[in-house]
């Protein structure tokens, strides 16, 4: 079998501060950040030939190219439907790699969502594509199409407001140790419980933060990797899903109906990279709301279907000696959200061993992007 | 109508629904061939893949499958109905034939999934009705 083990590797990572209102240009940070990673890597702007970028961005690779001063990239796409796509950045920069269409693949997401408005707020007044079957009934934003999903999986698995709120309190554990992240004042259970309702059964901290940040990683053949200035966080295998029921957030239609791409990312990078989900020693589970994590945690098979209500108990999802530590560095409940970039920096540190929050002996970390839409998922190792 | 209110914009493969909801009927997109329901509206079907598809009248009985209470921040339009009920219908044609829409006739407080509902169709612009739902009596 064909496979992406250790053919290429996270060499570099950079993010700038995260903020709510960063006061710089996206197009600035993105070429900023970019330096940075390159930076870390010990690379050079000369070095890069290949480019992924997010469909969010606003930066061309063009525009990163004149400004980067890259004579010729070889290589370069672009990576859609929000939340999903960060692993899915990685996954397809790897796979230039591995085919050999590049050597060094800048993968990068510059957004100024703190201060830009949220996107719900800008829906039109005409709604046309999938949009027209819910956004005229008042179901306009993310977390409206995700309390919808999680109120029926409240009713299939007896999971609970408060189990939900066991992933927000894990989140925030480990943002008060990471000096970058947002959200550092102390979280219990109570406080979730305590915070508004933002759309029932959701609370306020369910959600995640609106946060200007831009992002970085650098991927690299593995010629390339030796030479770099940290330890290579290697890739062990990636992978995409969507399938012909999904439609991004709110996904309705589909039979069974609490079942998301996620399943088929599960099978595809557990099996690349020759693991069960007892092996993983941490995950990066995308989190802009809180039932996407439970829901990721059963659909990896780390707990029986409709268990992940007792999984997420007595501090299992915390580091450094919980199960399965989950988003180590605050995640997008806590850290920023970023459409779960900084869930790749935070992997690429827990393998380097530089984690604030560090699982000891980290040898693989899981990263997964968002459930419930066009999805993907990685895993690093050491 | 409300003022700023997101109204559909139907496209080719979705303007019979449209059309059917200001005529007040309920239309579903069938497979001419293999006489599979699918929602949303689309050119081919994914069981046979047949090209060729019906609309066809459904009886508007579903229960409710989901719902959320949404609150502030809200859209504008919306901002006078918070705490605003949406709920999800699941028709009693087919499993998978689920819509999206706000329940009338009924305190917020007396929805629950299993709700039996039937739909009402609400004029909110000169071309559109959109289909919304009441419980169902007797």
């Amino acid at each position: 079998m064909t496979t992406l083990k250790r053919k290429a590797a996270i060499v570099g990572i950079a993010h700038l501060p995260f903020s709510k209102n960063i006061g710089t240009p996206e197009r600035t940070n993105a070429m900023r950040v970019t330096m940075q990673a390159l930076d870390d890597a010990g690379l050079r702007p000369e070095d890069v030939d290949g480019m992924v970028k997010s469909g969010l961005e606003a930066t061309s690779e063009m525009e990163m190219c004149r400004g980067l001063g890259i004579e010729n990239l070889r290589f370069f796409c672009e990576m859609g439907y929000g939340g999903g796509q960060g692993s899915g950045a990685i996954a397809v920069a790897a796979a230039a790699v591995a085919s050999g269409q590049a050597d060094v693949v800048v993968c990068w997401r510059a957004r100024n969502r703190g201060s830009g408005g949220r996107p719900w707020a800008k829906t039109g007044w005409r709604v046309g594509g999938d949009q027209q079957f819910y956004s005229p009934f008042g179901c306009v934003r993310p977390v409206d199409q995700v309390a919808m999903i999680a109120r029926r999986l409240m009713h299939e698995s007896g999971i609970t407001s408060r189990d939900f709120a066991e992933v927000a309190v894990a989140c925030r554990a480990h943002a008060r140790n990471n000096p970058h992240a947002l959200m550092r004042e102390p979280m219990t259970i109570e406080d979730h419980q305590a915070s508004r309702p933002v759309s029932e059964p959701l609370r306020l901290l369910d959600c995640c933060l609106e946060t200007d940040g831009a992002l970085c990683a650098i991927v690299a053949s593995a010629d390339r990797a030796r030479d770099t200035r940290h330890k290579p966080a290697w890739i062990l295998s990636a992978a995409q899903a969507t399938g012909n029921q999904t439609v991004v957030m709110a996904n309705f239609h589909k039979t069974p109906f609490l079942e998301t791409p996620t399943k088929w990312v599960a099978r595809d990078v557990l099996r690349g990279a020759g693991l069960e989900p007892g092996d993983v020693d941490c995950a990066q589970l995308y989190d802009a709301f809180t039932p996407l994590v439970t829901m990721t945690i059963e659909e990896f098979g780390f707990c029986a279907p409709g268990e992940a209500k007792d999984f997420v108990r007595d501090g299992r999802l915390l580091a450094p000696h919980g199960g399965l530590p989950i988003n180590t560095s605050g995640g997008g409940l806590s850290e920023a959200y970023v459409h779960g970039y900084n869930l790749i920096l935070e992997a690429v540190r827990q393998v380097r061993g530089t984690s604030t929050n560090q699982v000891p002996g980290c040898e693989t970390c899981l990263v997964t992007s968002g459930a419930g839409v066009p999805t993907s998922a990685f895993v690093v190792g050491a | 109508m409300i003022e700023g209110q997101p109204l559909p914009e139907p496209d080719e493969d979705s303007r019979p629904f449209w059309e059917g909801c200001r005529r007040g009927e309920l239309l579903m997109q069938r497979c001419a061939a293999c006489r599979r329901f699918r929602f949303y509206p689309r050119p081919m079907c994914p069981g046979c893949r047949s090209f060729d598809s019906t609309w066809e009248k459904v009886s508007g009985r579903g229960t409710v499958y989901s719902w959320i209470v949404a609150h502030k921040p809200v859209m504008p339009a919306f901002a006078d109905r918070v705490p605003m009920v949406v709920v999800l219908v699941e028709l009693e044609e087919d499993a998978g034939l689920r819509l999206v829409g706000q329940v009338r006739e009924c305190a917020n407080e007396d929805v629950r999934i299993g709700l039996p509902v039937e739909v009402v169709f609400e004029s909110v612009a000169d071309d559109v009705s959109l289909p919304q739902w009441r419980p169902r009596r007797g």
